[in-house]
């Protein structure tokens, strides 16, 4: 009998995965609309009912009731099921491939039982204006979700209101105005301070929330400037909003410093814990001295990202920030658990509701599964992973893992690629287009963009040893086609449905939409003239 | 496509002159054992536009001014004008330059350093767009791409009509007999338009739209919406610079210092003495935004604004305005400043505030010239 094992590798490493991406030429599901069909076709009323009931649509006030039929597609069931099965096949998501090049992503695998949970009509049928002895139980769940957080940042008190990380941190930036106008100061106290390699929202939200941002550079380590934040506060300062690590993966080791200065200066400090992966059970909001701080639980908490989650962030204070913080939030009186709307001081409502219920729940699940130790040891793995991959990637040619050189990183690593573009004029966005023709990809896209030709890799605990040596293994295989036939590498991808965009157009509002809707609306225009 | 070699670019760099300006400098390299970098580099360049070579239309100069490149990628081409094979001069670059632009060429590409852009922006006026693929010894100047290959594949990009946008980049010229006695005097010569590829957005999750044309507007509204009454404005060069003038309707001398006082232009491309006269009795500020790609804020194309001027304006009085995306250029890098004096320039070095957007700063290190 053959040894089938022995034929997936060669010199004792993993042969390349051959793939090949479906391709379907599969139109818009609109245009598959065809009138009068149907997926189900209910019965009619009978009369008996009809009789009792009445119109029941005119039970409805007039401003409710719809003028124009909803304007859906016209199709049959099995149509709709094979066009969203072809669309799902023209995918590379994480559940196909190893998703370890979403850096700053946390791309890790999200356990299906508690996708389970979550679909279960105890989550599905419960409905927001329910009286709330009646959803005691998901309440519950998110006051002793809360309780989890506060040990695991060290900070007092948690609204799970927020439905994306970075409303989470707009709400931080709206809790420190909201603080230094409760004390008189709101005029004077306008400017935000921020590191370049922050995550990209704590600039955009301390901007969104009408403050002024200043951005700090790193030092000639490659670290923090702490010498700028010096330089930088002053009785204008209203707060620090910074990552720790960072999205190049250095853990700025003077962060006390940091927050002790920006306190001296009369700011708050909140931290951005995008990339709290590699610190959970190890390093926390509370020790570093930060006044806030914020989970993303769609990716440290393995809840699935956006376009499989859906998103949700959770926002965290001390205690004497608690008041400001969105309002409702979920108490316990001893014997039962309310929603508490009597907060005079808070900013508000962030979003509808009490959050991302279904995510709460995942991210609750994920952790009771694990316990606090094995949280410690999702980032103690994680860090290994991304300190593994980063040895096996400063091998390949033409890879340079700028600033901080020679030093360990926590979570993620920016690559650049810079002296393989320059030897060979291969980019960073075609080594990745190449990796697809091997099931796995990479982005670019990491904002700032002062990494030339970046790669940002973030091999999260979920990963295994094999995983990543394959991970390794097809980036050393493009490298290698960049040297000797970089034409290859340049026209990839050769397996995929999409060759090649045109992002050209992307500038050009009068060639995109987004929406059907909007496509609808651009070309009635045109034709208008 | 137009392309001009200029054959002895470089020559002066691998054996230590510094340059290769001027036709003794030329024999003395070549005497030095100099091997002529050009020609090589010139048919990389070209070796990345075969995937268009039956569309190509290749106007080019006699012999070794770029047939010859033309000639070993085995391109089809047309020469045109006439040179004296092995004596070649500045003129020969600046006439080549004015043809093809007769010729309306869709880019130019040429293969030089500092000199040769010089003469190039001399010869043409700002309808042609220009390359540089980089050959010469000192190349300060923005205008070149970072190595042949990425020349060819910019100019591949831009032929085909995948890159649109453009930029104006600075041309830089050190004059090479005063750095010969190591002296730095460097000049802002003017602007050349040069394809911009974004590859920045590419793929990017945030789409942008000529983001640093955006970054100026929002910069000069926030210098205009705080600008004061009674101070005056010293303006130095740069497009930077220009775009806060331009806002405030005023025509900016691209490559020279302003002085706007009240929203009104007070003086026009001066130098120190007509400064230290207009500064007589009144505050003042500096706006300056640091120039071409070596992050110089003082000492490089600005030298009216000497050291002297800056003292007397104040360091607290210095507004320095940039890009986020010629900060980002910087790669980590300082500004500089060598304004001549070097306890001027000790005395700049250290941090400042830049101003990047709308209420958006950056805190910047500064170091001086022959600091670390």
């Amino acid at each position: 009998m053959q040894n089938i094992t022995e034929k997936r590798y060669t010199d004792g490493r993993p042969n390349l995965r051959r793939f090949h991406q479906a391709k379907w030429d599969e139109p818009i599901i609109f245009e598959l609309s065809n009138p009068g069909e149907r997926g189900i076709l209910p019965p009619a009323v009978e009369d008996g009912i009809r009789d009792a009931v009445g119109n029941v649509a005119s039970a409805l006030p007039d401003m409710l009731r719809r003028k124009t039929p909803l304007d859906l597609p016209e199709m049959a069931q099995p149509q709709v099921v094979r066009h969203y099965m072809r669309l799902s096949q023209e995918n590379l998501g994480l559940d196909l491939n190893i998703d370890i090049g979403q850096g700053t992503c946390t791309m890790k695998y999200s356990p299906k039982i508690n996708e389970q949970l979550a679909r279960t009509p105890q989550i599905t049928e419960l409905h927001p204006l329910q009286p709330e002895e009646t959803v005691q139980g998901i309440l519950e769940i998110m006051y002793k979700f809360e309780q989890i957080l506060k040990e695991i940042s060290g900070l007092d008190r948690f609204s799970l209101q927020l439905g994306a990380g970075s409303a989470a941190i707009y709400a931080a930036a709206s809790i420190i105005r909201a603080y230094h106008a409760a004390r008189g100061d709101t005029g004077q106290r306008d400017e935000i301070i921020t590191t370049i390699f922050s995550h990209p929202s704590d600039a955009a939200c301390a901007k969104t929330a009408g403050f002024n941002v200043i951005t700090l550079y790193p030092d000639d380590d490659g670290y923090p400037d702490l010498n700028a934040l010096k330089e930088a506060v002053s009785e204008r300062t209203a707060g620090l909003m910074t990552a720790n690590p960072e999205d190049t993966g250095i853990f700025n080791p003077r962060i006390a410093k940091f927050v002790d200065v920006v306190h001296k200066a009369g700011g708050l400090c909140f931290y951005d814990q995008a990339n709290a992966n590699g610190v959970l059970g190890i390093t926390r909001a509370r020790e570093a001295g930060f006044d806030l701080c914020h989970f993303n639980l769609h990716k440290t908490f393995s809840t699935p990202h956006g376009c499989g989650g859906p998103g949700a962030g959770a926002l965290g204070v001390i205690e004497a920030l608690s008041p400001f913080l969105p309002t409702p939030l979920v108490a316990y009186a001893g014997n039962r658990y309310y929603l508490d709307h009597n907060r005079p001081q808070s900013i508000g409502k962030v979003r509808a509701f009490y959050g991302v219920v279904p995510a709460v729940l995942k991210a609750y699940a994920w952790v009771m599964s694990l316990g606090a130790e094995g949280l410690k040891e999702v980032s103690k793995t994680a860090v290994l992973n991304n300190n593994y991959l980063l040895k096996k990637m400063l091998e390949i040619p033409g890879v340079s893992a700028p600033y901080a050189k020679g030093k360990r990183r926590i979570e993620q690593v920016r690559y650049s690629w810079e002296k393989l573009c320059k030897e060979t004029g291969v980019h960073s966005e075609e080594i990745g287009l190449r990796a697809a023709d091997f099931g796995v990809h990479y982005w670019t896209s990491h904002h700032p963009f002062i990494v030339p030709e970046p790669c940002t890799l973030e091999p999260t605990e979920s990963f295994s040893k094999a995983d990543l040596d394959e991970y390794v293994e097809i980036l050393k295989h493009v490298a290698h086609e960049a040297y000797t036939d970089s034409d290859r590498v340049k026209t990839a991808p050769h397996n995929s449905t999409v060759h090649r965009t045109d992002q050209a157009p992307f500038d050009d509002p009068s060639q995109w939409a987004i929406t059907w809707r909007a496509y609808l609306k651009k070309t009635e225009r045109d034709k208008k003239g | 496509m137009g392309l001009i070699v200029n054959p002895v670019a470089g020559l002066g760099g691998r054996v230590g002159l510094k340059g290769s300006d001027g036709a003794a400098i030329q024999q003395q390299a070549l005497r030095l054992g100099a091997v002529p970098q050009s020609l090589h580099r010139a048919a990389q360049v070209l070796e990345r536009l075969k995937p268009i070579k039956d569309e190509l239309m290749l106007y080019t100069y006699p012999a070794e001014m770029g047939e010859e490149a033309a000639k070993r990628c085995s391109l089809d081409h047309t020469v045109i004008g006439s040179i004296v094979a092995g004596q070649t001069t500045a003129a020969d670059t600046a006439r080549a330059a004015r043809e093809m632009q007769r010729l309306r060429v869709d880019l130019l590409l040429f293969a030089g350093g500092d000199g040769t852009a010089r003469d190039i922006t001399d010869a043409i006026d700002d309808t042609l767009l220009v390359l540089g693929i980089p050959t010469g010894v000192k190349m300060q100047s923005a205008v070149f791409a970072v190595s042949p290959i990425s020349a060819g594949d910019l100019a591949l990009a831009s032929l085909q009509g995948r890159i649109r946008r453009e930029r104006e980049a600075e041309v830089m010229d050190i004059d090479e007999d005063a750095l010969r006695q190591g002296i730095v005097t460097a000049k802002l010569y003017g602007y050349l338009r040069v394809p911009h590829e974004d590859r920045l957005v590419q793929g990017a999750k945030t789409p942008s739209s000529g983001r640093d044309k955006v970054a100026m507007e929002t910069i000069a509204l926030q210098i205009i919406d705080h600008m004061e009454d009674e101070p005056l404005y010293i303006v130095g060069p740069g497009t930077t610079t220009r775009a806060i003038l331009s806002k405030l309707g005023l025509d900016k001398t691209l490559i020279g210092v302003d002085v706007v006082w009240k929203d009104k232009l007070l003086a026009s491309d001066v130098n120190e003495a007509q400064l230290l006269n207009l500064l007589e009795g009144r505050t003042s500020r500096i706006i300056v935004t640091p120039i071409g790609g070596q992050g110089y804020l003082f000492g490089r194309g600005n030298q009216q604004i000497s050291p002297k001027i800056i003292k007397q304006v104040g360091k607290a009085n210095i507004i320095v305005v940039a890009t986020p995306e010629k900060m980002d250029a910087l790669r980590g890098r300082p500004f500089l400043v060598d304004t001549g004096d070097p306890e001027t320039d000790r005395w700049l070095s250290g941090y400042t505030r830049v101003v990047c957007g709308y209420g958006e700063y950056s805190i910047y290190k500064i170091s001086y010239a022959g600091e670390n």
